[in-house]
């Protein structure tokens, strides 16, 4: 069996074959890595076919898992040989090893166009495949006019022009203005008229990209969508080759069923006729088969029919045709049936005034939850979830506690926040609410956060008919042998406020209610001890007349505790201890807790609280405001257009000029750069009541200093600052419709934010959004402060956290008007879930007048956040680097061109990551050892490991390992910092202001930004 | 984007074939396959063909010894992309002829070829069988 006559590839394939094991196959991998790299070394001697050889084994290495950091250029260098079998070679080597940032990959540029523009097909065919693949910006910006050409050549043939057409979307994808929307609409409307069907295959993918994200341009090609369905979807004329066991390829029907969803309605009343015609058609005419191919094929297409419907809001009596064969799929034997029925069941929730019909179904959901696969379990979650409301609230969360019991580990943490959310949410009556919170607790404490017990104690002070119900429920609880700590904590706090309600019922006097609860006292964490003392001051409070065994029992605990080494723990003891010679003053210091304010969270308050403090300073505040506005204008002006800044200081719109102000202009008028620039932009890092005067101190540096760098950033008629065009891309999320600029570029804002924990988020001419975080293990709590500049109050605001995954967050209420010139403060709560470098974006919109702006901005909630830097010493060290051995707890990896920075240069970096440089662990001085804590929920606290090798002669090349005792968490944090290392954020300190680190640099950065001059001029 | 990769990993969990359509490292790689092999090699013929996994899906499909994974968006078509596999099988089927785990590992440039005749850029190119061999067919004709 010889690979194409490649013998010596085919004896190694069968080598690893015969591995007995993993060590084996790698020895025979490093054996063959070995040979390979020699080989390669004397590539003179190397023929074509050799070389062909050896760069199908790197492939086969590199896919059984193995780094293969040599012989790139040989794979790339095939691209250029005369042959087609060494070219394809070269072609698909090269598209599975390398990546669209490789430098390699450049050098072939000329020869893939050479190919690509040439007459010989098949190179088209590789060359278009490969740039389809990998292509990256610089592919797009100078191939996108050749490829286009070719999509739409009527001499060429449909097995270059399909590949032409997904290499165009690739290109539009990496660069959107490729694809010139004017004259291409009607290209690509002539383009489904197609008749080869792997042509229109293709075109049906790039449309649904270029509908996506721009379907008015793309308006004429919804009836020709239509009436390819209409040909498929009736079997006209289709050929032989493209039916699939007797269905018209069932791919293109769900591309162009795909492609019509990305159109927000169908007004053309024919066309919407014809159209729901065809899905009448197919939701009515697909029956159930014999044959699996046939069966799974008619029911993609069946399922794409039915998105397709609900998103067309079609009448409510296909919509109820839907949901019966929803409801039919639900029940079937057939398991890819059953998922994807309760799957699109879900999607169906979103259309409006089916509830109810789905509600029909619910006895064979909940049927569905009980399922032996996972997959369909989580979907009957979901979908139950989803379907929950008052009245059908209890049968599910009744159904999801009992699920708890038997839900395997991974599906419980989901679990349980869904039952805690829906039981707040749809209580019938409170008694219930308790009644599953302390069940959820029962079940699953772990997953039960400390934010729902409190939740459970404000329900129950608030409610005095509650109060005997809620304390005897936490008596029944403290009955049971093990019980989980936040039970342990939760029934003591009721039952030291409530339990004398209990006093008559057997069992249940104080001194019963004490022993049971002291019981459990040795098995809890010094966190929950406070909590016990306090109860036990409560019951001894409420014991009357006085039981003195009880009393000098309690007394005894309390002086036990009075030297405890916890201060929390020590302080109650000593305090209660206090109270209790005092007689009739502890009744009223310990009497019954006051309700709390009603549905208010904790949060909400405490943002009050700081409110409070710093509105005395709003006259203040109102002044910095002005001052910052005023430096912007009068410090960019110069840079503008070169002329005296005087000239337009009239055109320029300024808020009530003070005596100050004056002052602040005249300095921008004196020194065009702005002495501001030297002061440092880091804030007082001490808590200041005066936050806004804090947050706005790095914005009259921020402001000038794209002056030298970017002289685009002019001030045009001196209405506002309008950045220039790349500044404009690097904010990209900025949506079309805002014709609002943003003043400072967002992108080094927030790397700015990276490194410091206050500062500006965002700012605009109306609007300025600082921030202020405080980190605490995986907890955190920013401050988002939104300033409105005007003297018109800004409307309809509106801020969404679009959270990743692995961040639990909770913005407070955000109000609708900032009123004109005044601050509001709304804190956001963090919790980190697990280690993760995905980002949470803040999508925040306002209307200013007539002007709606809606911007998507980053926040700094990120991976570093939840570090906390630790100092080790050698003896602590070395153990634990040792004992992480190799992947995937330790990871190391060579990082190529990083910025180049100097040795304490880069300590201070990692210093200001969290990451604590550790001096004199590494023997080499050109390394640098680094540790810190990381911690979130999954991980709890964990120690990382760092170590850089550096080598003096080449400062753009490192060499980096990191470990830590999860894998994920090594991956993330070492993917983490490489990115920080490879585009280094704006460091506090520096003066010079940089280019917004983005993947692809559109242009040359300009010469002060670069690291090189700037390392330069300091040697 | 559609589909993420396609994998072929034998019941061993030993990958035959790798085809990334998005850019991971080696680490990321292993990391992943090594997860979802492990996820779907444990699962029944009772169970359904669908596994979700971090923010996307694996759709498979077993065939013999051989394990047809592919990781697509969360809102693709999932019975079209099981389906897809059948096709992926029913082609290397006409060209092998009843093809097997040593067919695909002594074969993978053929393997690749076609797999690149059929999906590019995480979209499928091509769906017919006698367009996605020809390629090949005119390969092995000339040597």
């Amino acid at each position: 069996m010889a690979l194409s006559g490649m013998r010596g590839l085919s004896v190694f394939i069968s080598d690893i074959r015969n591995c007995q094991n993993k060590e084996q196959e790698r020895l025979r991998v490093d054996k063959e890595l070995g040979n390979v790299r020699t080989r390669f070394k004397n590539e003179k001697g190397l023929t074509p076919y050799e070389k062909k050889k050896y760069v199908w084994k790197m492939l086969y290495i590199y896919m059984l898992g193995y780094d293969v950091d040599f012989g790139h250029m040989e794979a790339v260098s095939l691209i250029s040989a005369p042959k087609y079998p060494e070219k394809q070679v070269g072609y698909i080597v090269t598209s599975c090893l390398l990546n669209e940032n490789h430098d390699f990959l450049r050098l072939a540029i000329n020869t893939v166009r050479n190919d690509i523009i040439g007459r010989n097909e098949t190179f088209q065919c590789l060359a278009l495949t490969l740039v389809g693949n990998i292509g990256g910006r610089e592919f797009a910006e100078s191939l996108a006019p050749d490829v286009q050409k070719l999509l739409i050549s009527s001499s060429c043939r449909p097995l270059v022009r399909k590949k032409a057409a997904l290499c165009l979307l690739r290109l539009f994808r990496k660069n959107p203005d490729v694809v010139n929307v004017d004259g291409w609409s009607d290209r690509m409307a002539q383009l489904l008229d197609e008749r080869d069907f792997g042509v229109l295959t293709s075109s049906m993918s790039l449309l649904v990209a270029l509908v996506a994200s721009n379907h008015e341009a793309y308006w004429s090609c919804l009836p020709k969508c239509v009436k390819v369905l209409e040909r498929l979807a009736r079997n006209q004329d289709i050929p032989q080759e493209y039916t699939y066991y007797g269905i018209p390829s069932p791919w293109l029907q769900v591309k162009t069923m795909r492609a019509l969803q990305y159109f927000p309605t169908i007004e053309d009343p024919s066309t919407r006729r014809s159209l729901f015609e065809v899905l009448q058609r197919i939701l009515m005419g697909t029956d159930v088969v014999k044959n699996v191919n046939k069966n799974n094929a008619s029911h993609s297409v069946l399922f794409e029919a039915l998105a397709l419907v609900m998103h067309l809001d079609a009448e409510k009596e296909m919509m109820s045709q839907c949901v019966a064969l929803l409801g039919k799929f639900i029940a079937v034997r057939e398991p890819n049936i059953r998922y994807l029925g309760l799957e699109n069941m879900t999607r169906m929730l979103m259309v409006t005034d089916v509830q109810d019909i789905i509600k029909r179904h619910q006895a064979q959901i909940i049927t569905s939850l009980k399922d032996p696969d996972i997959s369909i379990r989580r979907r009957a979650l979901d979908l139950l979830y989803g379907m929950c409301d008052v009245s059908n609230a209890k049968d599910i969360v009744e159904e999801l506690l009992q699920y708890l019991n038997t839900a395997e580990f991974v599906m419980r943490e989901e679990l349980s926040l869904k039952i805690a959310i829906l039981a707040e949410k749809f209580a019938p009556d409170l008694s219930w609410y308790v009644d599953v919170i302390l069940q959820l607790i029962d079940k699953a404490g772990d997953f039960v956060s400390d934010d729902i017990w409190f939740r459970v104690v404000q329900f129950v002070t608030n409610n005095e008919d509650l109060q005997p119900y809620a304390a005897l429920k936490a008596r029944e609880y403290l009955d049971k042998p093990a019980i989980h700590e936040t039970m342990v904590k939760v029934s003591a706090y009721i039952l030291g406020e409530y339990s004398h309600l209990l006093a008559r019922r057997p069992g249940c006097s104080p001194k019963e209610i004490f022993s049971l609860i002291h019981e459990k006292l040795p098995t809890v964490s010094t966190s929950t001890i406070p909590i016990l003392l306090s109860t036990y001051a409560k019951i001894l409070m409420h014991t009357q007349p006085p039981d003195s065994e009880l009393q000098n029992q309690i007394l005894a605990i309390f002086r036990k505790y009075e030297s405890c080494i916890d201060a929390e723990i020590q302080q109650r003891a000593v305090e209660y201890l206090e109270l209790s010679k005092k007689g009739a003053a502890l009744m009223d210091v310990l009497a019954e807790m006051p309700k709390f304010p009603e549905r208010q969270s904790s949060l909400i308050k405490k943002a009050e609280d700081t409110e409070a403090d710093t509105a005395e300073q709003s006259a203040h505040k109102l002044r910095t405001q002005q001052q910052t506005s005023n430096a912007l204008a009068v410090t960019d002006q110069p840079s503008a257009n070169g002329t005296p800044p005087v000239s337009h200081l009239g055109l320029v719109k300024v808020p009530s000029m003070t005596n100050t102000d004056r002052n602040l202009a005249d300095q921008g008028e004196t020194e065009p750069n702005g002495t501001l620039s030297v002061v440092d932009p880091q804030p007082p890092s001490a808590p200041s009541p005066d936050v806004l005067g804090d947050l706005l101190g790095p914005l009259a540096i921020e402001g000038p200093q794209p002056d030298g760098a970017q002289p685009a950033h002019n001030l045009g008629s001196g209405v506002g600052v309008a950045p220039n065009a790349e500044d404009a891309l690097a904010l990209a999320p900025v949506e079309e419709t805002a014709t609002v600029q943003p003043i400072g570029n967002i992108a080094e804002r927030f790397h700015a934010l990276v490194l410091k924990d206050s500062g500006i988020l965002y700012e605009d001419p109306y609007i300025q959004i600082g921030i202020k975080a405080e980190w605490r293990a995986h907890h955190g709590r920013l401050v988002l402060f939104l300033g409105n500049k005007n003297t018109a109050p800004l409307i309809s605001v509106q801020a969404l956290i679009l959270p990743p995954s692995h961040l639990r967050m909770e913005l407070s209420l955000v109000p609708e008007t900032i009123p004109p010139r005044a601050q509001v403060q709304c804190p956001l709560e963090v919790v980190n879930l697990r280690p993760s470098r995905d980002l949470a974006v803040l999508d925040f919109s306002y209307n200013f007048g007539a002007q709606l702006v809606n911007v998507k901005l980053r926040l700094p909630a990120i991976l570093n956040k939840f570090l906390q830097p630790i100092s080790v010493s050698a003896e602590e060290f070395f153990p634990q680097w040792r004992s992480l051995s190799g992947p995937p707890l330790k990871l190391q990896e060579v990082v190529r061109g990083v910025r180049p920075m100097l040795l304490p240069e880069m300590a201070n970096l990692f210093n200001s990551l969290r990451l604590m440089v550790c001096p004199g662990l590494d023997p080499n001085a050109n390394n640098l050892v680094a540790s810190t804590t990381f911690y979130s929920e999954s991980t709890r606290a964990m120690l990382c490991l760092v170590r850089i090798e550096t080598d003096p002669a080449d400062r753009t090349q490192l060499r980096m390992t990191v470990a830590s005792g999860d894998p994920t968490l090594t991956f993330e944090l070492k993917e983490f910092i490489k990115e920080q290392l490879v585009f280094i954020p704006t460091a506090p300190t520096a003066a010079a202001p940089l280019v917004p680190p983005q993947p692809q640099p559109t242009s040359p950065p300009p010469p002060v930004s670069d690291p090189g001059a700037l390392l330069a001029g300091l040697l | 984007m559609g589909i993420r990769f396609i994998l072929m990993v034998n019941k061993q969990g030993q990958t035959r074939l790798a085809q990334y359509y998005e850019y991971l490292t080696l680490e990321e790689r292993r990391a992943l396959e090594g997860e979802i092999v492990r996820k779907c090699l444990a699962r029944n013929e009772q169970q359904c063909s669908f596994v979700e996994h971090r923010n996307y899906k694996i759709v498979y499909r077993r065939y013999a010894s051989l394990f047809f994974l592919v990781g697509v968006d969360n809102d693709e078509n999932e019975l079209a992309i099981l389906e897809f596999i059948h096709l992926l099988v029913e082609t290397m089927d006409r060209h092998f002829g009843n093809v097997c785990e040593l067919d695909i590992m002594f074969h993978l440039e053929k393997a690749h070829f076609m797999l690149e005749e059929m999906v590019m850029n995480g979209c499928i190119v091509e769906t017919s069988k006698a367009n996605i061999l020809t390629p090949i067919q005119l390969m092995d004709k000339a040597s």
